[in-house]
């Protein structure tokens, strides 16, 4: 099969492999060829026509995208009949579909619109009356035209392979045939923003964009979403100052070109409920204050008794901010820092914390446990991986914890450590799956391990690993999946309580008994205002959210687009995000606000700009260094004092995330959230009013 | 004219029994275990000797397309298909093979299913058959009470069971792949080829699918041998067919004929000629609705086969004869056709889910006098923009009916257009 296929497109020779697409040979040879609905991350379907090439002793013009190439063939891509037939097709597609670029939101970025510029002709010869079509309700993002819609079936074809829910179809035949989805509900996907970008056309286009811009007017910034520790790369679009929109950017090995609903809609949160100005607590208010003013106030409460400050970091900082923020500790002489507001149990060799399959290396496994994270609503697009393996077939998943509704066969094996435990112990049936698979996977989630037992849970599934080969010289399929873009990097440098140093639980009753003064929150918006106790709360972000409503003085941070700084996925990929706009009013980036407060402080930190932070950094975490690299991790080790099954409470794995729409700051700050959640909710009790409800 | 002990459809009239009984008598299921025992290659040899063509309107050799099968079973089952989701205009032949019968179906099955290592065979019923559905099933619960089916059928060691699936009336599931698409339980609508069904049909396994009446003369030409067939007809266009003549004819008929008679004679013969005399003749449509027109002084010489008929750009089709006087609105009756296929297109593909509707809407302006003159030339651009360029062969059938019409009767057309409608006689 190695053997290579000559063919000669356009007169140039070309090899490709068996099997190759005779449009991926075209390409090969640089011969470009126009086309609606292939798409080489969904299944062929051949329907568009508008790829049609000649192929030499071939009765009829041949589509290219789905035919294989053969030895010797000669495809002719610019002879007059292609062009010709490109014509025709070009023309048909037209005649239905309305001239309403100056309204269509996809105008500028057109498949159809650049098309017709070379194939379509100058004027129409279609006398008739053009179809019209009823639009269909999508939800809350994807707001439709289906008069525009030209039945490519892109995004059939991904609600139904990718996304795993198939409830877009098409009905009717003919020219009537339409594009709905199931009885007009909107799609129940976390990856339905996707079909906007799969549509060719302007039929399904962004409903919080609509009407809005227009793409040449955009400037276009290439980073990181931080929604997920995923770290899904994107395109964040601005005009003047303002997010307009996010799009997805490709990464074979991370989020191929697929984005979550959260990541892509995020945006009208980066615009309301900010931080723009310090704030120092005055009574029951929040007044406003100066930077100078503020520092002062914290100076004054600092001032020798750095020892009892505390520092807990979110889940959307990034590392450049927790390595300053733990250098201001250390200079406080505080060894009670956490990088773990929700209290993971995550700690040790790096190889205990990380997703060593890497998201790409999903794709190579041969059966998969998931204990205590439901994939779907903690990684979208992760699970979509998971779903594109499960469709190569022979892929057997297990599940621990309570039965989600997951976009591929899973087997709900148990509910709690006590399944694990069996598991381990060999007496379980997925045991024999485990053992006899060459390349297991353990996923083991956020759920599991907040729990007061989770160090318990991490050495029975890091032994687990280990006893099922999955830990082995040439493959690890240990993994722990993240849902905070942060953690991993704080993990790295060490925002761990130091000698003698208290958690986050015990950071909140130390708060409550006074042995704790100050707490500075970090981003950190996952912790109840009351468990704090009377302790003097710094708030360090970029949302008016929970910390900040309790905090005693806030100090106004960059958001994620707002900033340039590196975040490490739950692979351990490290990624820089680029600055789409600066911070609004007098917030300024994350590290600086920790540099100038520690002057202020009389602890001045040792960098004076983010070349110096970074060297610093680096000398910490080396791998940092290596942007997008995957590096070498250690292996996973259980502790030994872990080790005993026993210790394992009997109390069910729940899930870290069950609001998808609401899991951190920002997206509580966006209305189009709110919408999703609340559509979600209808459809949820609609489908329990049906009857076949339980 | 075909001899009577050539006929191969003795009760195509229903004048005797559809029942097991009565099909012995005219002998059905005559050794057909022994038949079986000469083994898979005598029964593809015999009917690559007859010279057998598709009766479902391609005219690919049966022979050949039964040896597209895997020689060697690779653990994937092999299915026959049986097309019987008759519904191409003017075609009826299958319904009365369904009808009156049914043993030559079934009993071509089992050979045609054993020839090509397949233990199961699905006959596809088009959904507006219901009684011939029913008539189907009868015969089938006979065979297999007979033990005719089902384990060791026929006595010929070879078990093998046939399903009866009713479709739901869609013209476009008798498309071979859209009807393996339909039985799969998707929906109707045609599959990308390759891969040929030979290789990935029915549930991803090695398919064939075959017409009714392909299969239904299998076991005569087993019996009689593939020489006796082969001596019908003339060459590369062999053995007897199922001629449907319908339209303005004086006895509208099903009648089986000798392939190559002349389409005179055969109207003359059977259906009692033309209307009105052979000179009302305006039109025919030798092959069902989607094969061009044919006008009279074609129809005066030409012979009934595949290759004469495509001499004279056209086709055999079906064999469905659609006869036409001189009262009929030539530009009418092709927009009605055209209005079928835009009706049945599956729009699946841009040319023909597009093309059919501008087609029909343009024919239906012309008929009534309210298009352009130069509309006739765009439009048969627009058919030659179809044809050759969709997934399956509709486009095809939608456009070559449009095409016969222009080709033959253009300065009919130039005349309603330019004098207005009633100017009919510009085509004498």
């Amino acid at each position: 099969m190695s053997d290579k296929v000559n063919l000669t497109v356009d007169g140039t020779a070309v090899s490709v492999a068996p099997g190759t697409t005779i449009l991926q040979a075209c390409e090969e040879a640089g011969a470009e060829i126009p086309r609606f609905c292939y798409h080489e991350r969904l299944s062929v379907a051949g329907n568009c026509r508008m790829c049609l090439v000649e192929v030499e002793k071939a009765p009829k013009p041949v589509a290219s995208c789905a035919m294989p190439v053969a030895p010797d063939m000669v495809v002719s891509t610019k002879s007059d009949s292609v062009k010709a037939a490109r014509e025709g097709v070009m023309e048909f597609l037209l005649i239905n579909h309305p001239l309403d670029c100056p309204i269509c939101d996809q105008g500028g970025e057109c498949d159809l619109q650049d098309q017709a510029l070379g194939f379509g002709g100058d004027a129409s010869r279609f006398a008739d009356n053009k179809r019209a079509v009823e639009n269909k309700h999508m939800g809350p993002l994807v707001s439709t035209i289906m008069t525009r819609c030209i039945h490519c079936t892109r995004c059939v074809r991904f609600a139904q392979e990718v996304a795993g829910v198939p409830e877009i179809g098409a009905i009717g035949r003919g020219e009537d045939m339409e594009i709905t989805t199931y009885l007009e509900a909107s799609l129940d996907s976390e990856l339905s923003g996707n079909v906007i970008d799969l549509c060719p056309v302007g039929a399904l286009t962004s409903r919080p964009y609509a009407f809005t811009a227009r793409p040449w007017e955009l400037k276009k910034t290439e980073t990181i979403d931080v929604m997920d520790a995923v770290g899904s790369n994107i395109r964040v679009d601005m005009r003047g100052r303002e997010a307009m929109r996010i799009m997805p950017r490709n990464h074979d090995d991370v989020n191929e070109e697929w984005l979550s609903d959260k990541s892509r809609f995020v945006w009208d949160g980066l615009n309301t409920q900010r931080l723009d100005r310090p704030y120092v607590r005055d009574g029951q208010n929040l007044a406003p204050a100066s930077w100078e003013e503020a520092f002062a106030h914290i100076a004054e409460k600092l001032n020798g008794k750095g020892a009892k400050a505390a520092a807990i970091a979110g889940d959307l900082v990034c590392g450049e901010g927790q390595f300053a923020l733990k250098a201001l500790m250390d200079k406080l002489e505080s060894p009670h820092v956490d990088c773990r507001q929700d209290g993971a149990k995550l700690s040790g060799p790096r190889g205990n914390y990380i997703f060593n399959t890497s998201i790409a290396g999903i794709e190579e496994a041969d059966a998969l446990l998931l204990i205590g994270t439901n994939p779907r609503l903690e990684a979208p697009v992760l699970n979509a991986r998971i779903r594109k393996r499960y469709l190569m077939g022979n892929f057997p998943i297990a599940t621990l914890g309570a039965p989600a509704e997951l976009t591929y066969e899973a087997d709900n094996i148990g509910a709690g450590p006590d399944t694990l435990a069996d598991v381990l112990a060999g007496k379980h049936g997925f045991s024999d799956v485990l053992a006899k698979a060459e390349r297991p996977m353990i996923i083991l989630g956020q759920g599991a391990l907040t729990r007061a037992d989770g160090d318990a849970v991490l050495a029975a599934a890091i032994a687990l690993a280990e006893k099922s080969g999955a830990i082995s010289d040439t493959w690890n399929g240990f993994n722990v999946l993240h849902t905070a873009a942060a953690r991993v990097a704080g993990l790295d440098l060490g925002l761990l309580p130091g000698e003698g140093g208290l958690d986050v639980a015990g950071i909140q009753q130390a708060a409550q008994s006074g042995e704790v003064e100050t707490v500075i929150l970090y981003g950190a918006d996952e912790i109840a205002g009351a468990s704090l106790g009377d302790a003097f709360v710094i708030y360090i972000g970029s949302h008016g959210d929970r910390g900040a409503h309790r905090a005693d003085v806030i100090l106004p941070a960059a958001a994620y687009t707002e900033k340039q700084a590196i975040y490490v996925n739950t692979e351990g990929r490290p990624q820089m995000t680029e600055p789409a706009a600066t911070p609004p009013g007098e917030a300024r980036e994350d590290w600086k606000i920790f540099r100038a407060l520690s002057e202020v402080l009389g602890l001045t930190l040792p960098f004076d700009n983010l070349a110096d932070l970074r060297s610093a950094m680096f000398e910490v975490a080396p791998h940092f260094a290596q942007l997008d690299g995957l590096s070498e991790s250690a292996a996973p080790q259980a502790a030994a004092k872990d080790m005993a099954a026993a210790k394992m409470s009997r109390e069910a794995f729940a899930y870290s995330v069950n609001d998808f729409y609401f899991t951190n700051p920002i997206a509580r700050a966006s209305a189009t959230m709110a919408d999703c959640a609340k559509a979600k909710q209808q459809r949820d009790g609609e489908t329990e009013g049906t009857g076949t409800h339980g | 004219m075909l001899r009577d002990e050539d006929r191969i459809f003795k009760n195509i009239y229903g004048l005797g029994g559809a029942d097991l009984t009565a099909a012995k008598a005219r002998g059905d299921w005559d050794g057909t275990g022994e038949l079986i025992k000469k083994g898979r290659d005598w029964v593809i040899d015999e009917v690559k000797a007859s010279g057998l063509r598709g009766r479902g309107g391609a005219g690919f050799p049966t022979g050949l397309k039964w040896s597209f099968m895997p020689k060697e079973n690779d653990g994937r089952p092999h299915y026959l298909v049986i097309n019987a989701d008759e519904s191409e205009p003017g075609t009826c032949k299958d319904r009365d093979i369904l009808r009156h019968e049914p043993h030559k179906l079934l009993e071509g099955c089992l050979l045609a299913g054993f020839a090509m290592g397949a233990h199961v065979c699905y006959i596809y019923v088009r959904g507006e058959f219901i009684r011939e559905r029913e008539a189907l099933q009868r015969a089938v619960d006979e065979a297999y009470a007979a033990g005719l089916l089902g384990k060791d059928a026929a006595g010929s060691g070879w078990d093998y069971d046939i399903y009866v699936h009713h479709g739901a009336g869609a013209y476009i599931c008798g498309e071979e792949t859209a009807l393996i698409e339909s039985l799969e339980g998707k929906k109707g609508q045609p599959r990308l080829k390759p891969p040929f069904p030979a290789n990935m049909g029915l549930y991803g396994c090695p398919t064939t699918v075959n017409n009714v009446e392909s299969i239904a003369v299998a076991p005569t030409i087993c019996r009689r041998s593939g020489a006796w067939f082969a001596g019908l007809g003339r060459d590369g266009n062999t053995g007897t067919k199922l001629f449907c003549i319908s339209g303005h004819v004086n006895h509208p008929c099903n009648v089986e004929e000798e392939m190559g008679i002349a389409l005179k004679e055969l109207i003359e013969k059977h259906a009692g000629g033309v209307r009105g005399g052979w000179d009302n003749l305006l039109a025919v449509i030798p092959g069902g609705s989607s094969v061009p027109l044919l006008p009279k002084e074609i129809c005066d010489t030409v012979l009934m086969d595949f290759d004469s008929l495509k001499e004279v750009q056209s086709g055999l089709g079906t064999a469905a004869v659609i006869v036409m006087d001189k009262s009929t609105d030539i530009i009418k009756a092709i927009a009605r056709i055209s209005h079928f296929y835009k009706h049945e297109s599956c729009g699946q593909c841009t040319p023909c889910r597009e093309g059919t509707g501008w087609m029909w809407r343009v024919l239906e302006r012309m008929a009534a006098g309210q298009a352009q003159v130069k509309e006739i030339d765009m439009l048969l651009q627009v058919t030659k923009q179809i044809e050759g360029h969709t997934i399956c062969a509709l486009g095809d059938a939608a456009a070559w009916p449009v095409q016969g019409l222009i080709r033959h009767f253009r300065p009919l057309i130039e005349a309603r257009l330019t004098q207005g409608p009633g100017h009919q006689e510009a085509a004498e």
